[in-house]
């Protein structure tokens, strides 16, 4: 197994503050990665380094291959993100971001034509193209959001809380895509508050206070807490936490 | 008296074009701690922001502690308190500045009702010379419980307290309702989250602006129409297993739910071990199946997705 995502001690401070603390793990190809942890425990810090959004304090990490303090613009070619909060441009139409992001990610015109095509027939969104992304459901944003943000076929997607408040049928259907998406090779690393989301992927890390106090299989997880559910594992691990976001 | 009665209220957006609430109806009762369940866009907000007088619908009426929410406004809203699900408190003043804020403006003071909201006062108190801007996620949701409260109302509106929040602080903002509850307020509380619908005494599934059906979550996860088995195996993935139950003609719906995956059939006298012999034809061995006790998450599926 190829590993995507290494890090090594990475490590950021906020003055006094240390927001990740000596975060040492890494992330194999196609792999669904759920990233979990209370509010507060660091998790978005850590994102953003990942992406090569914000240089570490200390420590090492390597996405795709490339350096997060020297090499942060070949890692943003290189990857897709969506969380719930940023997606897609409302005043766009469906057609319209996805030929502005296929741009984005230098995609020529006639892949953008092809991926288009394949993409909204995969979602059966073939009446709504010409729509402006304001007007759709919640749900429907977060897959074509999804789906835009894996467009270049990226080696990673980085998804930040991707289906909140998103009704139960369309939560299914927003994880088929995901398992479509890695089963093709692309790399997942995803944060949720949902506990069953979290049974969905294929290793799991809890965050607490900055630290990675627990990674490992849903299963295996869950023997070592001696837990029934992710739910309880969580708890039990998150309720040790001293500070709130 | 019923201190929430919603009747066949309507609510359009854009000249009517988009659809927020739709024939919505339903009935609070004193000491009661109702949840609206739904997804967004389910109409949640807009029910909220009538009833609380501050949006008018386009048709049906709506009392609320006694008064109708149209010519009643000014004693709703000194008789009601109201958490909107963004947070809307002064972010230049302090804790303790926004608290006696609210309190002014409702002719009353901390002291007086300091009884109502000291469990969840205590825990910000230590900050309270500290700006509300400042504050984190879960110290900002205790300051707008305790604003909401100040005043003593009757009936308390929550608009997704929830939302975003960690399962501990979810669970521990749950444990704060209960005690809310036994102190006599009537509650009306909506969630995306399925799961906290079971701490209601009452709930109604929304989708899409209508109520699917109301009812206590015992007796809605009671009559889920059909068997439903929860599925596993420790070799197969779960698409895997979705996909062959998706191929099989006495499937009547499947998905996944956590480790397992979760299914019911047409034939309501399949056992277990018919289940199994069938995956283990598509290779899919060693599964393992259990009749088991549908959840809220498994109603709203059915319901939403029945035809």
């Amino acid at each position: 197994m190829t590993p995507v995502i290494t890090t090594n001690r990475l490590t950021k401070r906020f003055g006094d503050f240390v927001a990740t603390d000596s975060l040492t793990f890494s992330v194999n190809q196609g792999e669904i990665f759920g990233f979990l942890g209370a509010n507060g425990a660091g998790k978005t810090t850590a994102m953003r380094m990942l992406c090569g959004l914000s240089l570490p304090s200390s420590g090492d990490a390597t996405i795709a291959g490339f350096d997060v303090y020297k090499q942060t613009e070949d890692i943003k070619k290189n990857i897709g993100y969506m969380s719930q909060k940023f997606s897609l441009y409302e005043d766009l139409t469906v057609l319209e971001n996805i030929r502005f992001f296929g741009g984005i990610y230098g995609l020529n015109n006639r892949q953008i034509r092809e991926k288009c095509d394949a993409l909204i027939n995969r979602l059966g969104m073939e009446d709504e193209t010409g729509k402006l992304v304001a007007s759709l459901p919640l749900g429907w944003k977060q897959k074509l959001s999804f789906s835009v943000a894996v467009l270049h076929d990226p080696k990673i997607v980085f998804l930040d809380e991707p289906t909140g408040g998103v009704d139960p049928v369309t939560r299914r259907q927003f994880w088929d895509l995901i398992y479509e998406a890695a089963a093709r090779g692309v790399t997942i690393f995803v944060t949720t508050h949902y506990m069953d989301e979290a049974e969905y992927c294929n290793r799991i890390s809890i965050m607490v206070d900055g630290k990675i106090e627990a990674l490992d299989t849903p299963g295996n997880l869950k023997r070592q807490f001696r837990s029934e559910s992710m739910d309880d594992v969580f708890y039990q691990l998150a309720r040790k936490a001293r500070r709130g976001d | 008296m019923q201190p929430i009665i919603v009747n066949s209220l309507n609510k359009t957006y854009g000249n009517g074009q988009v659809t927020a609430v739709k024939d919505v109806s339903f009935t609070v009762n004193e000491n009661e701690l109702f949840g609206l369940i739904g997804p967004d866009g389910a109409g949640k907000t807009s029910i909220f922001r009538i009833l609380t007088t501050l949006l008018l619908a386009d048709s049906g009426t709506a009392k609320v502690a006694g008064f109708d929410v149209v010519t009643g406004y000014r004693e709703i809203r000194q008789r009601v308190g109201y958490m909107p699900g963004r947070f809307s408190l002064y972010p230049d003043l302090t804790i303790e500045e926004n608290l006696a804020f609210f309190a002014t403006i409702f002719d009353t003071s901390i002291e007086e009702n300091y009884h109502l909201i000291r469990d969840i006062y205590i825990q910000i108190e230590p900050f309270k010379k500290r700006r509300a801007g400042k504050l984190s996620g879960g110290m900002k949701q205790k300051l707008a419980l305790c604003c909401a409260l100040i005043h003593k109302p009757e009936v308390l509106f929550l608009d997704e307290p929830t939302t975003g929040v960690d399962p501990v602080s979810r669970k521990e903002f749950w444990e704060m309702l209960g005690r809310l509850k036994s102190g006599g307020i009537t509650i009306l509380v909506s969630t995306p989250y399925m799961d906290e619908a079971s701490l209601c005494d009452r709930i109604a599934l929304m989708q899409s602006g209508s109520i699917m059906t109301i009812d206590t979550p015992e007796a809605l996860t009671g009559s889920y129409p059909d068997p439903l088995f929860a599925i596993s195996t420790e070799k197969a993935s779960m698409p895997s297993i979705l996909n062959a139950l998706a191929q099989f003609e006495k499937t009547k719906s499947h998905y996944a739910f956590g480790e397992f995956a979760h299914a019911s059939f047409t034939d309501k006298n399949l056992s277990a071990d018919d289940i199994i012999g069938y995956l283990d034809s598509r290779g899919i061995t060693n599964s393992r199946i259990n009749l088991i006790k549908p959840t809220i998450e498994d109603r709203f599926i059915q319901l939403a997705t029945q035809k």
